[in-house]
């Protein structure tokens, strides 16, 4: 395959898995890298240098607007990016020893796990009382709504910086954004409204997928001519798909599209356990 | 209270705008060498199945960047894009820094402190000495 051809395919492949990947919350990175080792051949190393660069890129992008908006829990994020930089870092270095048949079935489980949990319903938490933990670390705050700004306390600290330290590592290991991880620390865990863990979890994948990015970086992992298709059709297939879900609540092509991640993390599965990828 | 209220508000601005501009600034570096890459490059045959692993430190790395990107060379300027997006959550994190020094929230100061000595960690400890 020439340059040109190759560039193309994977410009349009990006746009679809940024499409996909904010219709279904899953986000771009998450798919573009089945896409690239299963379809394209590239190998797996190359293929998560990519997609965390593209985490990057569609992080700070969406999560410019929410902290303009006031809605990020700034504090919050800050706090739990302890974990998640120390969780990538420890990732990252693992990935550098880990066998890529390994990594390429684990990466297949992530995202079952995490395709299955974009389709749960989810419930809307909000604790008026917060832990001593959390009063010490002034995590409880107050975020904008039309009808005035809404309170609201966090719970169980620990479990959930515990839970970000999880999604560190597989954001280190596998070069995603692992955005369900960390919505199920807040969410489940400390029990934060949905609103405000959603965009403090996109705030804080920047500077996660940072601290694993400098040391893929060192090892080679990021090149630069497979990156640009990525991170460029990425963005605009998030973009596209962003400006889709304001208009409908696309539910139907959200399971659609959970069944075709499904079968494609199968796939995965089996390349890296017969030992192809 | 209510300046304190006032600040932070300034701080989200400053940060929102901070995000947006370095994302931008990066893409269109990223594209600019994309397409001279593409240019120079684009009959010759890609080989990326097979995965070889450098061990270069990243102040090496800027530098044969910076040098490649003078040179008008297409990978290294999109890699002089891609280090320029690494910047961006990193200069977040400094400001951040910066702001919680001025709000005197010490506790966050150090949480803050902390999270920037993890990533020096990994940038001098992700290659071997």
């Amino acid at each position: 395959m020439t340059v040109l051809t190759f560039t193309l395919i994977l410009l349009l492949g990006a746009c679809c898995a940024g499409f996909v990947g904010s219709l279904t919350g899953l986000g771009g990175g998450v798919i573009i890298i089945p896409l690239l080792t299963v379809v394209l051949g590239v190998d797996i190393h190359y293929a998560i240098g990519a997609a965390l660069v593209s985490v990057i890129a569609t992080s700070s992008g969406s999560a410019a607007a929410y902290v303009r908006e006031g809605i990020t829990n700034m504090r919050l994020g800050m706090f739990l990016e302890i974990a998640t930089t120390a969780g990538a870092v420890g990732g990252a270095l693992l990935a550098s020893v880990a066998p890529t048949s390994f990594i390429a079935v684990l990466f297949g489980f992530t995202l079952i796990f995490s395709a299955l949990n974009s389709l749960r319903k989810k419930e809307e938490h909000n604790v008026k009382n917060s832990s001593p933990l959390a009063l010490a670390l002034k995590l409880p705050s107050t975020y904008p709504t039309p009808s005035g700004p809404i309170a609201y306390g966090t719970k169980n600290v620990v479990g959930g910086f515990s839970m970000m330290g999880l999604a560190g590592m597989l954001s280190g290991l596998l070069g995603i954004g692992s955005g369900a991880f960390k919505v199920i620390a807040m969410d489940n865990i400390m029990r934060i409204p949905f609103k405000v863990s959603t965009t403090t979890s996109n705030f804080m994948m920047g500077v996660t997928a940072t601290a694993s990015a400098v040391i893929y970086l060192q090892k080679g992992y990021i090149e630069p001519d497979i990156c640009m298709p990525v991170v460029i059709g990425v963005l605009l297939g998030a973009m596209t798909g962003a400006k889709v879900l304001v208009r409908a609540n696309p539910k139907k092509l959200r399971v659609f599209f959970a069944i075709i991640i499904i079968g494609l993390a199968l796939n995965m599965i089996y390349n890296g356990a017969v030992g192809n990828i | 209270m209510q300046s304190d209220k006032l600040r932070d508000r300034d701080i989200q601005l400053i940060i929102g705008n901070l995000l947006r501009y370095g994302v931008w600034t990066a893409l269109a570096v990223a594209a600019l060498g994309g397409l001279i890459y593409l240019f120079n490059h684009e009959q010759e045959l890609v080989h990326y199945g097979n995965f070889v692993e450098k061990d270069v430190s990243i102040f090496a790395l800027v530098e044969q960047t910076l040098k490649g990107a003078a040179r008008v060379k297409g990978d290294d300027i999109i890699l002089l894009g891609i280090l320029l997006l690494f910047l961006t959550p990193i200069l977040r994190i400094l400001f951040s820094l910066i702001a919680f020094l001025l709000e005197k929230d010490f506790l966050y100061v150090g949480i803050t402190a902390l999270v920037i000595a993890i990533i020096c960690f990994s940038v001098f400890f992700g290659f071997a000495h």
